[in-house]
């Protein structure tokens, strides 16, 4: 608390107010950010103790309190048990196919997007900016309206129904934030490095790899959080482009889920549906930080 | 493993029984993702590659098969469709007019379909004569069920006209219980409409109204019965039912909170999951009025190129209608065979039920498609109606203004 | 050769990119244009039929109240998530001694997909089941807390299970502003006696304007894209009064075999994008050509 200078708000606080008020503020302060703090975990407990009960407790008890008793088995069972059709291995098998749709995804739309943000902000010509109002409006098309015509095209291309299908659905419609993202980060650089980086006889890649690709490692985390949410967390590209064998794990998990006419195991569910947003939540805890970085570094600044 | 070393052999078997057939191969697009219906559809997988067959698997649950369609369309819009589809009702016709389904007459005449399924069933199996869909079940939709304890402690009997579930439920809302288990999800609305529609108005009534959707019907008195009688059971319903899933007002019933349930006999599965004992614990009856609406999972099959894949289909035709499927799948899955010819022995008093009345209501005419599970109607129309009984439902729109909007939404849905 | 290479790559750089865009954006736009134009049932077909999609949709009851959500979840969606995530990002810059566990427990819902976060949703907000059978619990008979079941006020709880999903995202954008704010003009403030609100408003947040603008962007484009929580939470009940534009288009088009209504939903909802988001990007980027 001694330190005041690393924040406007510290410095704000700095200024001599009563101790005994400032400590009925802080109290007050730590209040109600737990009480958000409640309700921002309150879904995940309620997922959480569901998942840790018996299915004889759910049918029988109330819905939202602690488990009577404790167990793992229908974590057990979403992993590796649950039937997510005729094969009965729960969302285990599916979790390599979002592997392989969502590292590439991310990957190739993030370099992309950095290549296109390195154009768009630094070697401006005419209609730059067109192209880039153009690539954002992009990013407003509801997925729904694609879904038809992509399938075409892509039966056209010859990749329906597969990995690379995926991928490639992705990195499309991924590309508009990721330009934005690399765009507005760039801009901030001021455009005599680019000049002087010529003077040197360095020419447009060089400068991008050897300059701008090691400037970038702030803006690159927002760009890799945020695709991978949307790669990883999307279901209807690939519920709709995916065939046997390619479906992703927000399938399978809407095949544990959404049986209409099966019995319903609510335990199984909320584990399967923890277990499959658990890389996400990995990404956001570890990388949370540089996040919060990374979008200070630029990304948000005008 | 066992399966795999059988299927090795069988495949061998078949092989040199003729050489000229390529291995039946069959990539099948369905919603039964899990629990019994999971389990039922195995069995189908497992006489099939014991068959020698390769069976690859393309599940998509949700929504009643929604989603299901929404992969359908994409994979036949990019020249990929599956091989084999779960499809109903006059969804099969449309989609043949596309011109996108493959013809079965041949499996279905050397198996002699047409002398073991009901004449009427048959029918939704065949596009402009020929036939383009196999058979898997028959659900029957117009199923009350009822905790036997608590009708029991009130002096209540089975109700066999509306009137008399009306003064059942006055009777038991007096006793404190919850007259009927219901959760407020559109198709469920719809459910409970369509056994209304069918007991006030009787079966004639029902199909000008839900299957010919003759405007006078539409408008008619009667019409306006009906949605007096669902403002009536709405009265008799929880107020914290909106959303709630039909298994989780099942389980309201199982335990006694409340009396009755109006849904389709799937609901039996999740009674014989939790232990209960048909006729003991609980009692099914068909809803107030005479009728049987039927809903019937089936199977189409796409146009596909190779000789291994329409291999794969003529077996897998074969396979559904086959009389060990047949019963197999329906004891697992709760519906009764749609073949006449399969013994009921190992069935539930329910299903022999089922059974009985489907055959009784075959010979006077009063066989009926269910218009809220996608049986009658394509799906414009009965999404037009379920939107009117849905907002009538859960809101104070009047009677007389339902049937407007009825008539015109229908109108405006063609 | 070389040198006029060297001189056009960064257009041929970009130029796939551009492509791409144009054909699976424009190209699907124009496509589907095309066929909102035509009485397509099942499956897309081409034979132009005039306007009588639009006619059909614009007698649609169900339409109507799809586009009145689309009005209040968006409005209130946007504006609360906002206002919201600012509160906080500024109480959370008070050097709080947990600010990391505190940002992470506010912006994980944005990790989990809505398949399943609906049905807690559902079981909380469920007058059964969650708060107002908790709170009763307690002892208060008569508190109330029904929007879910209540037609008027169900589409209340998608927004604000919506902001429960969103605002941490946005308080991290603040967040994220606040410490680029630079100390040497507030500290300036201070030392004139500026009381502190007053140097929130008037220095901080006026300085964070591009923040909302980017927060807003993607506060609309999730807005308008929101489908799956509506799904999960209410599957657009009681009755139809939590549809949104997005859900009418999908069922029309998916469950209904009504490929050419669907089509002219989703023209309706691209004109709504449009006169929306085109004067943000014409504001951004003429201010960025400078």
């Amino acid at each position: 608390m001694t330190d005041v200078s690393a924040t406007p708000a510290a410095a704000a606080a700095s200024r001599s107010q009563g101790a005994g008020m400032k400590t009925a503020l802080r109290w007050g302060l730590y209040l109600i950010l737990g009480l958000f703090a409640i309700y921002y975990l309150m879904p995940l407990f309620v997922m959480l103790t569901t998942s840790l009960k018996s299915l004889e407790e759910i049918r029988t008890g109330d819905l939202v309190a602690l488990p009577r008793e404790v167990t793992f088995d229908a974590w057990a069972k979403a992993w590796s048990g649950a039937c997510t059709g005729i094969q009965c291995e729960g969302v285990r098998p599916y979790f390599w196919n979002s592997v392989l749709i969502a590292v590439p995804g991310v990957l190739i739309s993030t370099l992309l997007g950095a290549v296109n943000g390195y154009v768009i902000a630094q070697w401006r010509f005419k209609g730059a900016n067109i192209i880039f109002a153009l690539m954002l409006f992009g990013c407003f098309i509801p997925f729904q309206v694609v879904l038809l015509p992509m399938a075409r095209l892509l039966g056209l291309m010859g990749i329906a129904g597969t990995i690379p299908g995926l991928v490639f659905v992705h990195v499309i419609y991924g590309l508009g934030f990721t330009t934005l993202f690399f765009r507005n980060y760039y801009v901030t650089i001021p455009q005599e490095l680019v000049k002087a980086a010529k003077v040197d006889g360095a020419g447009f890649l060089r400068i991008f790899w050897s300059i701008f690709l090691p400037l970038s490692i702030p803006i690159i985390v927002v760009s890799v959080i945020w695709q991978f949410t949307q790669i990883w967390n999307d279901f209807l590209f690939g519920v709709s482009f995916s065939s046997a064998g390619t479906q992703p794990v927000t399938v399978a998990l809407n095949n544990i889920v959404n049986s209409t006419t099966g019995v319903k195991e609510y335990n199984v569910d909320m584990a399967a549906a923890i277990i499959a947003a658990l890389p996400t939540l990995l990404v956001y805890v570890v990388a949370g930080k540089y996040f919060i970085r990374g979008l200070t570094a630029g990304s948000v600044k005008g | 493993m066992k399966y795999t070393a059988k299927a090795a052999i069988s495949a061998i078997a078949l092989t040199v029984a003729g050489a000229a057939h390529a291995e039946p191969q069959a990539e099948v697009l369905h919603w039964w993702t899990a629990g019994g219906e999971a389990k039922a559809v195995a069995v189908l997988q497992q006489e099939f590659s014991e068959n020698g067959g390769t069976w690859t698997d393309m599940p998509v649950a949700g929504g009643g098969g929604d989603a299901a369609m929404t992969a359908l369309r994409a994979r036949v819009l990019s020249g990929n469709a599956p091989t084999a589809v779960q499809l109903k009702g006059p969804a099969i016709q449309e989609w043949y007019e596309e011109g996108v389904l493959a013809d079965i007459s041949s499996v279905a005449e050397a198996e002699g379909w047409a002398d073991v399924l009901p004449a009427q069933i048959a029918e939704h199996m065949k596009c402009e004569g020929d036939w383009c869909a196999a058979p898997v079940n028959v659900h029957r939709v117009d199923w009350i069920w009822a905790n036997k304890s608590v009708l029991d402690a009130n002096g209540i009997e089975m109700p066999t006209t509306w009137d008399e579930f009306n003064a059942a439920a006055e009777k038991l809302q007096a006793a404190g219980v919850i007259p009927l288990a219901h959760g407020g999800q559109s198709w469920q609305d719809a459910t409970v409409f369509e056994t209304v529609v069918l007991g006030l108005g009787g079966p004639e009534f029902f199909q000008k109204a839900l299957v010919d959707l003759d405007q006078e019907a539409l408008t008619s008195d009667t019409m306006v019965q009906v949605f007096d009688q669902m403002r009536t059971l709405r009265g008799y319903v929880d107020d914290n039912f909106s959303g709630r899933d039909w298994n989780l007002a099942t389980a309201m019933v199982m335990n006694g909170e409340a009396a009755f349930q109006i849904m389709g006999d799937w609901a039996k599965g999740e009674f014989l999951a939790a232990g209960k004992v048909p006729g003991e614990d609980f009692l099914c009856a068909s809803t107030p009025g005479e009728g049987y609406l039927y809903n019937v999972d089936s199977f189409a099959m796409f146009e596909v190129d190779g000789d291994d894949k329409k291999a794969g289909q003529d077996l897998l035709a074969k396979l559904i209608v086959g009389p060990n499927f047949q019963k197999v799948f329906n004891l697992n899955k709760g519906s009764i065979p749609v073949r006449t010819d399969v013994s009921l022995d190992e069935f539930d008093e329910c299903a022999v039920k089922s059974s009985e009345d489907m055959k009784a209501s075959a010979e006077n005419g009063s066989l009926l498609p269910s218009y809220a599970h996608g049986m009658a109607l394509r799906g414009a129309q009965s999404g037009a109606i379920t939107d009117v009984v849905t907002a009538h439902f859960n809101s104070d729109m009047s009677s007389e203004d339902a049937v407007k909007m009825l008539a015109d939404a229908v109108a405006n849905s063609m | 050769m070389a040198k006029w290479f060297e001189t056009h790559l960064p257009k041929i750089v970009l130029a796939p990119s551009f492509i791409a865009v144009l054909i699976f954006v424009y190209g699907f736009i124009g496509w589907t244009a095309w066929v909102s134009l035509t009485r397509s049932k099942l499956m897309p077909r081409y034979e132009i039929d005039g306007f009588i999609q639009y006619d059909r949709l614009f007698a649609s009851p169900r339409w109507d109240t799809a586009m009145n959500n689309l009005y209040i979840f968006g409005g209130m969606f946007i504006v609360i998530s906002l206002v919201l995530g600012l509160i906080l990002a500024i109480l959370l810059d008070q050097q709080i001694r947990v600010e990391g566990a505190i940002r992470t427990i506010y912006l994980y819902p944005m990790a989990l997909s809505m398949i399943v976060t609906g049905t807690a949703w559902k079981w909380i907000l469920n007058p059964g089941l969650g708060v107002q059978a908790m709170v009763q619990g307690w002892g208060f008979e008569n508190f109330k807390f029904d929007w879910l079941v209540n037609p008027d006020m169900a589409i209340y709880t998608v927004v604000m299970a919506a902001i429960w999903q969103s605002s941490g995202f946005v308080m991290a954008l603040f967040l994220a502003g606040l410490r680029s704010v630079d100390t040497e003009i507030i500290r300036a403030a201070q030392i004139d006696g500026i009381p502190t609100w007053r140097v929130y408003t008037a220095i901080i947040i006026p300085s964070m304007a591009p923040i909302f603008l980017s927060a807003f962007i993607v506060l609309a484009h999730l807005a308008i894209k929101s489908f799956d929580l509506v799904i999960a939470l209410t599957g657009g009940g009681p009755g139809y009064a939590t549809d949104l534009p997005a859900t009418y288009m999908y069922a029309m088009a998916f469950s209904r075999g009504d490929v050419g209504q669907a089509a002219s939903s989703a023209m309706i909802m691209m004109l709504v994008i449009f006169i929306i988001v085109v004067p943000y990007l014409y504001s951004e980027l003429r201010a960025k050509n400078d």
